[in-house]
């Protein structure tokens, strides 16, 4: 009875709005490929976080003031006189942080199975807008607060576009509407960072899932799950998005906000790199903090501004550190997508990559001195060689032979070829045969079979 | 009923000269958008002169006062460090000031209207931060030739006593010297020079 009810409900419905067609579409009806792994969980988990920066950022401007002699004590308030105001605004500041991490490995997943390359440019070009509306984001969110950080960071990148020629003062002055960060700076930046960024951020969200929607999304294997279709259309690696992936994301997502409850309750400030120390200190226009750095995920691309002794050049440094990202898929003319497939060369550019990204990033929060200027000049000149080196060498790279249908979505250690997989099984051979290793399996064997008879009901 | 046939010609006359005016009407109104978003009235009028009183300053002291919302250093200088000035000119990016920033009269070594005093604004010409007042001789973090001068924490640019910016930091100016003259020996006012309104 019930059933007939929904049923003929929502058939009106559909006859006004077209609901199970975009249910079925990209939904139930959306094949992925059948191998993901876990690098695939940080795209949901992105806008698992989208949805909490939303949610908490609401509530937050319900008890916040953007005016620069009240914006330092209204978070103040929001901390101790609103009821869970500081959960609300725990929440805020460390899903800012876990945004990054999650978008980082996101895009860091993209390089390492190539799912940036044809037929997938615009599913990463608008994924690049996202990610710099949400530095911009980040950097307005951070002004809020009016802490010494908040204002010495503003200034500083605020006087960044002040270094671009002929226009860059007169820039400055638009973007700040004082002659100095001030609380017209405040104000309008209030302004972006409820309303126009975030609502710029949907709309580009719909793009890339709609764009990802239209090709299909890559695996670890990087080739084409539509190449290989049975009688009825329907790829024969693909699965239906749900319930196999939606239910592989809610345990994702559990175990993400396991992560992200331990912060906010235990570590919220992060041991200063999510709020940094100065900033509990209201800003002062006349003195800056004898150590300024930006916020943790801002720190690679501020240190490559600091690496180039020059005004301009520094400037230029950091926008083309960020501009060459958008360039990739027509930086790498490498056919094969994934690195299972790729040349060593590859494996040993990309390797260099994240160390190099993770190394500025280290720097950047550091003061500047002799030596750390020498390594971030060094890695900031790996960073740009990645680049810069890709299109001359990805052409004529040695791949191996693609697979037919998709192979797992980790490969076995066993079945990994490589001197460094044998250098790998033979150090783990070594450490398997010492006797702390036996004592210690033998004793978590012990305690696992102590745990199961406790937890489980069942007496096997 | 209509049988004429239909001039291709004129539609693409019309849907040019539509689109143009289109353009050209959202042009216009985004004009008033874009200058809200300039320094209100009320922010330029807050530029007004300040006065300040350096009578009781005594050598190798600085004092911060605001003006425009920005800190602006007053500094007295000793002869050892005026001397100074002259020593180290061969490490300093634009040690006669030609690309700098400054009222003319200032346009000298010791960057000043009376030498003694410097007056400058504390704004690092590289990204605005505010440079800290160094004057000890050779400290352990500046290198043993520093002999006194302005350090900006952010990014390590480095400036002499007269406000002059070294090689091979990213500060690309010497710091700017605000408008300023005296009214009398021990009365300073920033924000004018001699003979402006």
């Amino acid at each position: 009875m019930a059933g007939e009810k929904t049923k003929s409900l929502l058939a009106w419905v559909d006859e006004r709005l077209p609901v199970s067609s975009f249910w079925k579409e990209h939904l139930a009806g959306y094949y992925a490929p059948k191998n993901f792994n876990f690098l695939y969980f940080f795209g949901s988990l992105a806008l698992l976080v989208l949805v909490i920066q939303i949610v908490t950022g609401i509530f937050l401007a319900m008890n916040y003031k953007p005016d620069a002699n009240l914006a330092f004590d209204s978070i103040e308030y929001i901390m101790r006189d609103v009821s869970w105001g500081w959960l609300i605004r725990y929440m805020h500041s460390t899903g800012a942080s876990l945004f990054f991490v999650v978008v980082y490995l996101h895009m860091f997943r993209a390089l390492f199975y190539g799912s940036f390359k044809k037929p997938r440019e615009l599913v990463w070009l608008f994924g690049m807008f996202i990610f710099l509306l949400l530095m911009a984001e980040a950097f307005m969110g951070y002004l809020l607060p009016w802490g010494q950080m908040s204002y010495w960071g503003a200034q500083v990148i605020i006087s960044l576009f002040g270094a671009i020629p002929v226009v860059g003062e007169q820039l400055a002055l638009l973007i700040r509407g004082d002659y100095v960060v001030a609380d017209a700076t405040l104000n309008r930046f209030f302004a972006l960072h409820v309303s126009a960024i975030p609502l710029a951020l949907l709309g580009l969200v719909v793009f890339h899932l709609a764009a990802l929607h239209t090709v299909g999304s890559n695996n670890p294997d990087g080739v084409e799950i539509k190449a290989n279709k049975d009688a009825n259309g329907i790829p024969r690696d693909g699965i239906p998005f749900h319930p196999y992936y939606t239910v592989k994301d809610l345990f994702v997502a559990s175990v993400f906000l396991l992560v992200f409850s331990f912060i906010i309750f235990y570590t919220p400030d992060f041991g200063g790199y999510f709020l940094e120390h100065p900033n509990f200190e209201p800003a002062n226009p006349m003195k800056t903090p004898e150590h300024i750095a930006p916020v943790w995920y801002f720190t690679p691309f501020y240190s490559v501004l600091r690496a180039v002794p020059d005004k301009l050049g520094g400037v230029v440094a950091m926008g083309a550190s960020i501009a060459l990202l958008f360039l990739l898929p027509w930086l790498d003319r490498c056919p094969v997508k994934s690195i299972r497939y790729r040349s060593g060369v590859f494996k040993l550019a990309l390797t260099l990559l994240v160390v190099a990204f993770i190394g500025l990033g280290i720097l950047g929060t550091k003061p500047v001195t002799t030596t750390t200027t020498i390594l971030a000049r060094l890695f900031a000149g790996t960073y740009f060689l990645f680049f810069l080196s890709l299109p001359f060498y990805s052409r004529s790279e040695k791949t191996t032979a693609l697979p037919e249908r998709l192979t797992a979505a980790v490969i076995p250690l066993a079945e990994r070829k490589g001197w460094l997989w044998d250098l790998v099984r033979f150090l783990l051979c070594r450490v398997q045969k010492t006797e702390l290793y036996n004592r210690v399996n033998s004793q978590l064997t012990v305690l696992c079979v102590k745990l199961k008879q406790i937890c489980c009901k069942t007496k096997s | 009923m209509t049988d004429q046939s239909v001039d291709a010609s004129k539609r693409w006359f019309l849907t040019k000269t539509a689109s143009i005016m289109g353009a050209v009407g959202t042009a216009l109104a985004a004009a008033p958008f874009v200058s809200s978003m300039q320094p209100s009235a009320k922010a330029q009028a807050a530029g007004a002169p300040v006065e300040v009183d350096i009578g009781k300053l005594e050598v190798g002291q600085k004092i911060t006062v605001m003006w425009r919302g920005k800190p602006v250093w007053v500094l007295r200088r000793g002869p050892e460090e005026l001397k100074a000035l002259g020593q180290i000119e061969d490490k300093l990016r634009d040690p006669a000031s030609d690309e700098s920033d400054q009222p003319p009269p200032t346009k000298n070594q010791s960057r000043a209207l009376k030498p003694e005093f410097l007056v400058a604004l504390a704004v690092c010409t590289h990204l605005g931060c505010a440079p800290t007042y160094r004057p000890e001789l050779a400290p352990a973090d500046l290198g043993p030739d520093w002999v006194g001068g302005f350090f900006c924490p952010c990014h390590g640019s480095k400036f002499d006593l007269a406000g002059r910016v070294y090689k091979g930091v990213p500060a690309p100016k010497n710091l700017e010297i605000p408008p300023h003259h005296y009214l009398s020996d021990t009365r300073l006012v920033i924000g004018v020079n001699e003979g402006e309104a």
